[in-house]
């Protein structure tokens, strides 16, 4: 007791705090990493983005004119935005659904893990490789969707080479290569949580699997969906890769999206001030819109009956 | 006796009439899953059959799933167009090293989250479990600077130090919810007998948490291999180039010959995705289990 007392007095027994030190010790590594790599990193960028720097000359204070540069003058900010925006929007709702029906479908049937597996191998395909496939696939004249669309009597669009087409384009590669990905998975073992007693129940209550579907399934998963819709927003975002590769932003600047336009502003034109606003604009939306559908989840999120997330 | 076979035969007819909508749903839902099955494999078959088409099968319509006479040199033409073989090397030695740190940093550091006590540890997990939702482009300006100052520009030092520092939130949350799950009683039990807490690590830990650490490599596998942004930035000379941004060299490349383009590339494709696809199909049971270890605890 007396002991007790007096480590207590003394804030923190020699033992403890030798063992906080070696906590941090073991952690250390974590936390170089995070302030040179990340923490860093980011109160850099957001002091550049407050100033004109070209590489090779020094960084000078030009307060908050590269956001009015952006917000007033750069024509191609707000349409790299609103484009941006507007794929996240159909991506992360189309994206979140059918990967929700598809761990569902894989709930239902026998060969389970032959279908899932193979639902899976498109998530890991390497962008690039899957810029150059679906280009090829998609191409207007000699390339198989198209070539499957004429089966149904359908012209099929230019995609890629046209200003309408090349978005839905992307979204369906990018649909191809995600439904069946980490977000498929999460959901099986969401489902998987729900306990078989209450369709049973409900069954017994006459509902058919529609309403099932909705009464049961849905509010009982929604913290998985919470999950999965935010970590998609954030991913559809940032998309880059495969428009840089597939469309390099055209044709006619049709599929410049946001992160192109930034990456174009740090990497040809060397404006690293003018970019690092950029990236902090899109932080700024990004963060507002996860807080948001944070704050909107209390309204359709469940924790109570949920087993797995918690 | 008579009643309890006739309420059985009842509850057979009930059954049977919930049965009939149910073999509607699964009839439909077998053929959602075949059509989706196809949807998802048939670009691999394609790209498969284009990667062996003569220069004039390419460009025909309506176009042949199987070529007529493959063209198996295409894969060869590849190696010999681009030094796609130093590609897969320099991609190989980058990918190796990057896994072995992400790896061997993020056991350590979910072995200090999992087993000590400190001040801020909770905290600081929490930034942990954050970064995993930060978008990359807002350190990416930032870190091409440093890297520049540094002198590592063409070099393959920035593909490759972060991960020594724990760069993976996701690694470090699967592994210490997996020395989590380990009874600290073993701990207890070897620190009785002498062990420090590094003998513990690398003695007690780490032989049990086989499973773990593999499923924490293949994913750092799959993740530095196709990694393209990294390279992109970083990487500007074509000795220095790994497979992603080879395969972007190779698109940008003219061919001068009679050569079938468009195969080729799709030959280099395949070659590009093969690795990931094929640790898949050698460890599925990896990737499931974390995924789900991750996934849950959003």
């Amino acid at each position: 007791m007396k002991a007790m007392a007096r480590s207590r007095a003394s804030g923190i027994s020699p033992l403890r705090r030798r063992e906080a030190l070696e906590g941090y010790l073991w952690i250390s590594p974590w936390i170089i990493g995070f302030t040179v790599f990340t923490l860093g990193p980011m109160l850099v960028s957001l002091y550049l983005s407050f100033t004109s720097y070209k590489i090779g000359a020094n960084p000078t204070w030009i307060g908050l004119e590269n956001y009015v540069e952006a917000f007033t003058r750069d024509k191609l900010f707000w349409p790299s935005l609103g484009r941006t925006l507007a794929y996240a929007v159909v991506l992360v709702a189309l994206g979140v659904s059918l990967s929700l029906l598809a761990a569902i479908l894989l709930n239902n049937i026998r060969g389970k893990s032959f279908f899932r597996a193979l639902f899976y191998l498109p998530s890991l395909t390497p962008t690039v490789a899957l810029a150059v496939i679906w280009a090829w696939l998609l191409q207007p004249e000699y390339g198989l969707v198209n070539f499957v669309l004429s089966w149904f009597g359908i012209q099929g669009p230019g995609w890629f080479t046209s200003r309408t087409w090349v978005i839905p384009g992307i979204i369906l590669v990018s649909l191809w290569a995600s439904i069946g990905g980490g977000r498929m998975i999460i959901f099986l073992a969401g489902l998987q949580g729900v306990p078989q007693e209450m369709y049973e129940a409900a069954e017994i209550d006459g509902a058919g699997q529609i309403a099932q579907f909705f009464h049961i399934t849905i509010p009982l998963i929604s913290p998985t969906i919470l999950f999965n819709a935010i970590i998609s927003i954030i991913g559809s975002f940032s998309v880059f890769s495969l428009a840089y590769i597939a469309t390099e932003g055209g044709p006619n600047y049709g599929s410049w999206f946001y992160m192109l336009h930034l990456y174009h502003n740090a990497f040809s034109y060397f404006q690293m001030g003018y970019a690092s606003a950029l990236a902090w604009i899109l932080f700024v939306i990004m963060m507002s819109l996860t807080l948001f559908q944070m704050w909107l989840s209390k309204r359709w999120v469940h924790y109570e009956y949920s087993e797995g997330g918690q | 006796m008579t009643t309890n076979a006739a309420q059985k035969t009842a509850s057979r007819q009930v059954s049977q009439s919930i049965v009939r909508p149910d073999l509607i749903w699964k009839l439909l839902a077998y053929l959602i899953a075949i059509i989706a099955a196809i949807f998802f494999a048939l670009p691999f078959f394609w790209t498969i059959g284009t990667s062996l088409k003569q220069q004039t099968e390419l460009y025909t319509f309506p176009p042949t799933f199987i070529p007529s006479s493959p063209r198996w040199t295409n894969y060869s033409e590849v190696f010999r167009l681009a030094p796609f073989g130093t590609f897969l090397l320099n991609t190989a030695i980058v990918t190796a090293a990057a896994v072995f740190g992400q790896v061997l940093s993020s056991a350590v550091v979910a072995f200090g989250f999992a087993r000590f006590r400190f001040p801020g540890r909770n905290a600081l997990f929490v930034v942990v479990l954050a970064t995993m939702m930060l978008p990359w482009h807002v350190t990416i300006v930032p870190s091409f600077l440093l890297f520049r100052s540094l002198g590592w520009l063409n070099t393959f030092l920035p593909l490759i130090v972060p991960s020594f520092f724990g760069a993976s939130a996701f690694s470090i949350f699967l592994l210490r919810q997996f020395f989590l799950s380990i009874p600290r009683d073993l701990d207890e039990a070897a620190k009785i007998d002498g062990a420090n807490s590094f003998q513990v690590f690398w003695q007690v830990i780490l032989p049990l948490s086989k499973v773990a650490l593999a499923t924490v490599a293949i994913f750092a596998f799959i993740e530095h291999w196709n990694e393209f942004i990294g390279p992109l930035i970083y990487l500007n000379s074509t000795e220095k180039f790994t497979v992603s941004i080879g395969l972007r060299y190779f698109l940008a490349t003219p061919i001068t010959g009679d050569e079938p383009r468009d195969a080729i590339l799709m030959a280099a494709s395949l070659i590009v995705a093969l690795p990931p696809l094929l640790l898949f199909f050698f460890a599925q049971k990896y990737f499931v289990q974390g995924i789900v270890t991750t996934g849950m605890k959003g």
